[in-house]
């Protein structure tokens, strides 16, 4: 499965972001997994909510960091294509 | 030595079980009825789990269901910020309970898979009825919606249905399996000579998991746990004694991991007597092996310490009489050509006695 622009990716129940604080930091919640997240994995995650595609998430990201959409969707692609491989990370289209 | 804060806890609700499962974990002095926690005692031990730093709250047994109170459980666990895992065989949900888990916030479901068919599975778990009951429990889980693992315990006598217990998590739609060989501890060292697999099967279990891994990416997450037994290098024993995850057991005692209670110098704290805080940063046994310095050789040398820990303390008393030993499983330990024998021998035992657990009879009056 590749996630190109129209995606439209979607954490799927089960798996949730958490404020963890403990450790006063952002984590990713699913079975038997927290992943710790850095801002920028926080960031894109955030952006994340089953509605819109891939394209106008890195395009929203883009806008609000200043930041090349290249650079954006690609380090993007990476963290998302990580986590549907290990089923904590769903696309509807 | 800097100790951190716990990210998962597993409560073992109750050890009531319908089930009579050979391998089961639960010590073989079962805990009653009467001396389990309250459901204000557990809730006040969640709030505390969330405030200390745990993640993940696994709710186990035992049969968790066999808790009553099970749904408010989940409940309060979800209002202190705690992922719920419930582990259960499915045997006493019905598709009201699990609607009332739902409504109360249970993140997602673990169920457990004595083998692929009635015939094995109620053999195995000692309940006649139990296959059709779990997969039923199945059909509703899948309805209501919630992320499911499949746990297939794997050994000698089923280890040739994992591929279909493989086909059946991915037809379920379950989004992860664990597939753990059987682990002798608890019940499951009154059977070995029943349970142990071959070497050959060891490594067939290895290699039908890794094929399955690939040919199963983006569809069904494997989890494995292998042979012990028949490995070179010990497990991570819980991934470091006292670093990462806590037991409750159903009376309150809080433990390093379920079976640290088979240690007799050890002595164990209670949430009902002391803060779970407390416990977990100064508690007698929780710093009993923590870290390096109650190593002995050639663990305290060996370049894998940060990655094995040494291996499990409780197997080291178990099979080396002493817990601070190095695990036999690794290939360093002095003891390894010892086990590797005793394994070949309980892997050529007699498939027919099976040693069920149960409680002990009660007390003459």
């Amino acid at each position: 499965m590749t996630i190109g622009p129209a995606s439209v990716p979607v954490l799927p129940r089960g798996v949730r972001l958490h404020h963890d604080r403990v450790r006063d930091t952002w984590v990713l919640l699913a079975p038997e997994r927290a992943i710790r997240l850095d801002p920028i994995g926080h960031a894109v995650l955030c952006e994340v909510d089953g509605t819109r595609s891939f394209g106008a998430i890195v395009a929203a990201l883009a806008a609000k960091y200043d930041a090349p959409q290249d650079r954006i969707a690609e380090d993007s692609r990476g963290l998302l294509t990580g986590l549907l491989n290990r089923r904590m990370l769903e696309l509807t289209e | 030595m800097t100790v951190r804060p716990p990210l998962a806890m597993l409560a073992e609700l109750t050890h009531r079980c319908p089930l009579s499962c050979p391998y089961c974990s639960n010590p073989l002095d079962l805990a009653r009825k009467e001396t389990e926690l309250s459901t204000e005692e557990w809730a006040g031990a969640f709030r505390q789990a969330a405030d200390l730093g745990v993640l993940h709250l696994h709710l186990s047994g035992g049969e968790p269901a066999s808790r009553r109170d099970l749904e408010e459980l989940v409940a309060t666990a979800r209002g202190a910020g705690l992922y719920t895992n419930l582990i259960t065989s499915g045997i006493g949900l019905t598709e009201r309970r699990l609607r009332a888990l739902d409504e109360a916030g249970l993140d997602h479901v673990q169920l457990s898979l004595q083998g692929t068919d009635a015939a094995m599975a109620d053999r195995i778990g000692g309940y006649r009825g139990g296959f059709d009951r779990k997969m039923q429990v199945a059909g509703w889980i899948a309805e209501i919606g919630f992320p499911l693992t499949l746990n297939a315990v794997v050994h000698r006598q089923n280890l040739h249905q994992l591929p279909e217990a493989l086909d059946m998590a991915v037809r379920m739609g379950a989004r992860r399996i664990e597939v753990a060989i059987v682990q002798f501890h608890g019940w499951a060292m009154q059977n070995r000579a029943a349970l142990m697999p071959t070497r050959a099967q060891a490594e067939e279990a290895r290699r039908i998991v890794e094929e399955a891994r690939k040919r199963l990416l983006g569809t069904l997450v494997i989890d494995f746990v292998p042979a012990d037994y028949h490995e070179d290098f010990p497990k991570s024993c819980m991934g470091g004694w006292g670093s990462t995850g806590l037991n409750i057991a159903p009376d309150g005692t809080v433990l390093p991991c379920h079976a640290a209670q088979t240690i007799p110098h050890l002595s164990f704290d209670s949430v009902r007597d002391r803060p779970l805080r407390e416990i977990w940063y100064n508690g007698a046994a929780f710093n009993a092996y923590r870290g390096y310095d109650w190593m002995p050789e050639p663990c305290r040398s060996c370049d894998r310490k940060q990655i094995d820990h040494g291996g499990c303390r409780c197997q080291a008393l178990a099979l080396a009489g002493d817990a601070g030993a190095t695990d036999p499983v690794c290939a360093r330990s002095p003891r390894h050509a010892e086990l590797r024998a005793k394994a070949d021998a309980f892997a050529a035992g007699s498939d027919e006695t099976l040693t069920y657990r149960s409680f002990a009879p009660a007390e003459p009056a």
